[in-house]
């Protein structure tokens, strides 16, 4: 218990770190509206972070999320504009499309036997292809509200949080109570950690990673729908910082690499430390490309803190 | 009383016969001992008995009743637990959600029969008091399994079988890894759950810990069983002779 509460305690003290730093070089940085500004940027990550999360847990990876992300919100976009759905009907459509993603990505590895590192890396670019064809590499434009009602925002104060905001941090509240109260939820701990003693206990390990590939393809879904309320618009790009963002969300929040060892908090946390390090930054006035340099800096230091102290 | 019993076991791999007609009992409070050579096939009579392989013919009767295992969950809910010898244990998980692992306890009214929520204290509870009579000491039931020696693990997988076993434990190879300290330690805990009045069957190569533990011997050769004899009525070195083959026996000695 307490070597839990540890490991969760290093990202949380680093996110602490990096907020009193950014609060020292730019007055700007911890006010109510930039702070709400960071939650916005980080949504969509985030979302996809949760599902990342319980893959990563059971010992597999997600490479495919954020692209199955960009083929949901396409889908979802088109759905309404093109073909004239019901806007509901469009979203229940895209997420039903990113489901079924996640779940051709757990047939592969359950039933074929592939790793997750390699099936998810074809799903990857199958995913990536089909949003290109779709949209025909075209942004969707002229959404109808329901679609970017998640990007509307609440006022606390005198300051706006966007409902998708609230939303994500609603996600990881109930994925916490699932996986610390619920026997799946720690199924999910018992297959990652060593899936032959999870087997040997009568848990259905195959059925295990089948849901929790098509969960993290549900939180595609629901992060793009995020994505669209935050651009607006249904975007063939999109997803492709995201992706492998939320590994580095991932580690960062402590979670290992290695599978059954982790914190869906803490996720929430290293996607937040990767949007202040971005929001700081550029408040700051660095370029992007050092951005991108830090957050590689920091889920090196991360991986490696995580393998030190399993040797430790 | 028996509890449980093989009659005729065959079992096939392609061209190798891994049992060829191999019999096998177990009475209720007895600690039965299977030893044998390599390929002797004891692997694979252990592993028909809890459920790991299909026979392709013969009998297993359990309890007076003949049953036929299709995966080891069967031979679970039919009250045989089984220790493997690679310990299938979750490292990073506590003592506690261990010995429930797959058979969790769930909360009381809605929260656990709609929300499907466990109940971790009920389980902590359980699991201590378990481990409190079986003598295994341990700090705190909320410890990872990682933190605890090789003993102390084989003492949590034994606990977690004796606590759900109705009828018979199975032992694999379990104090292989162990140094001599443990070794008397999971040795002792073998015979307090044979004294609750389960059938233990010890699979072990160490015949020392044999002899020490079993009350009888059950002798595994060429797919078939060789003899069954009383421990106390028979010297080390003769059922090593009868295990590699350089004397026959007979099973009468120790049977009825």
């Amino acid at each position: 218990m307490n070597v839990r509460r540890l490991a969760f305690a290093g990202p949380l003290v680093a996110l602490l770190l990096a907020c009193t730093f950014f609060a020292l070089q730019s007055p700007r940085f911890l006010t109510g509206a930039n702070l709400s500004l960071v939650l916005s940027q980080v949504m969509v990550v985030g979302v996809l972070a949760i599902g990342q999360t319980l893959v990563i847990l059971t010992g597999g990876i997600d490479l495919a999320c954020g692209m199955i992300m960009a083929l949901g919100s396409i889908s979802m976009s088109m759905l309404a504009v093109k073909h004239g759905w019901h806007p509901a009907m469009a979203i229940a459509g895209g997420m039903s499309v990113t489901t079924l993603a996640g779940m051709l990505n757990g047939l592969l590895v359950t039933r074929i036997k592939l790793p997750p590192f390699i099936v998810t890396l074809g799903t990857m670019n199958i995913a990536f292809a089909a949003t290109q064809l779709v949209s025909r590499a075209q942004t969707v434009t002229d959404l109808p509200p329901l679609l970017t009602w998640l990007g509307n925002s609440v006022r606390v104060g005198n300051t706006p949080i966007a409902y998708g905001a609230l939303a994500m941090l609603a996600l990881y509240a109930l994925v916490f109570v699932l996986l610390r109260e619920t026997a799946a939820g720690r199924h999910v701990y018992a297959v990652g950690n060593n899936s032959e003693a999870a087997r040997l206990a009568g848990i259905n390990t195959n059925r295990l990673l089948l849901s929790v590939y098509m969960l993290s393809g549900l939180f595609a879904g629901i992060a793009a729908l995020l994505s669209i309320a935050r651009t607006g618009v249904g975007d063939p790009q999109s997803g492709q910082t995201e992706n492998l963002d939320t590994v580095t969300a991932v580690v960062l929040g402590g979670t290992s690499l290695f599978g059954g060892r982790g914190l869906i908090v803490g996720s929430l946390v290293g996607a937040l430390i990767v949007g202040v390090f971005r929001n700081g930054l550029t408040l700051m006035g660095v370029s992007s490309v050092y951005q991108i340099l830090v957050t590689g800096v920091l889920v090196i230091l991360a991986v490696a803190t995580d393998q030190w102290s399993r040797k430790a | 009383m028996m509890v449980l019993e093989a009659r005729r076991l065959v079992k096939r791999y392609g061209h190798v016969t891994a049992l060829d007609g191999a019999d096998f009992e177990v009475r209720a409070g007895e600690i039965m001992a299977v030893i044998g050579d390599n390929g002797a096939g004891k692997s694979s009579l252990i592993k028909a008995l809890s459920g790991a392989t299909i026979p392709d013919s013969g009998e297993i009767w359990l309890d007076g009743a003949c049953v036929h295992f299709r995966g080891p969950i069967d031979a679970r809910r039919a009250g045989i637990e089984t220790v493997y010898q690679d310990l299938a244990l979750a490292p990073a998980m506590s003592i506690a959600e261990n010995v429930f692992l797959g058979r969790e306890h769930r909360r009381a009214g809605l929260a656990g029969s709609f929300l499907r929520l466990i109940d971790r204290t009920s389980m902590q509870r359980e699991a201590e008091e378990q481990l409190r009579h079986l003598g295994i000491g341990i700090r705190s039931i909320t410890q990872a399994v990682e933190t605890l020696s090789g003993g102390q693990r084989q003492g949590i997988a034994v606990a977690r079988s004796a606590a759900f076993a109705q009828h018979v434990v199975i032992l694999d190879e379990p104090t292989a890894a162990l140094g001599v300290k443990e070794s008397g330690m999971v040795l002792d805990l073998i015979k307090r759950v044979r004294d609750r009045g389960l059938s233990v069957i010890l699979i072990s190569h160490n015949m020392p810990h044999v002899f020490e533990l079993a009350d009888r011997i059950h002798i595994q050769r060429l797919g078939k069983r060789a003899a069954l004899v009383r421990t106390n009525e028979i010297a080390m070195s003769d059922a090593v002779a009868v295990m590699t083959g350089a004397v026959q026996s007979s099973t009468s000695g120790a049977s009825g």
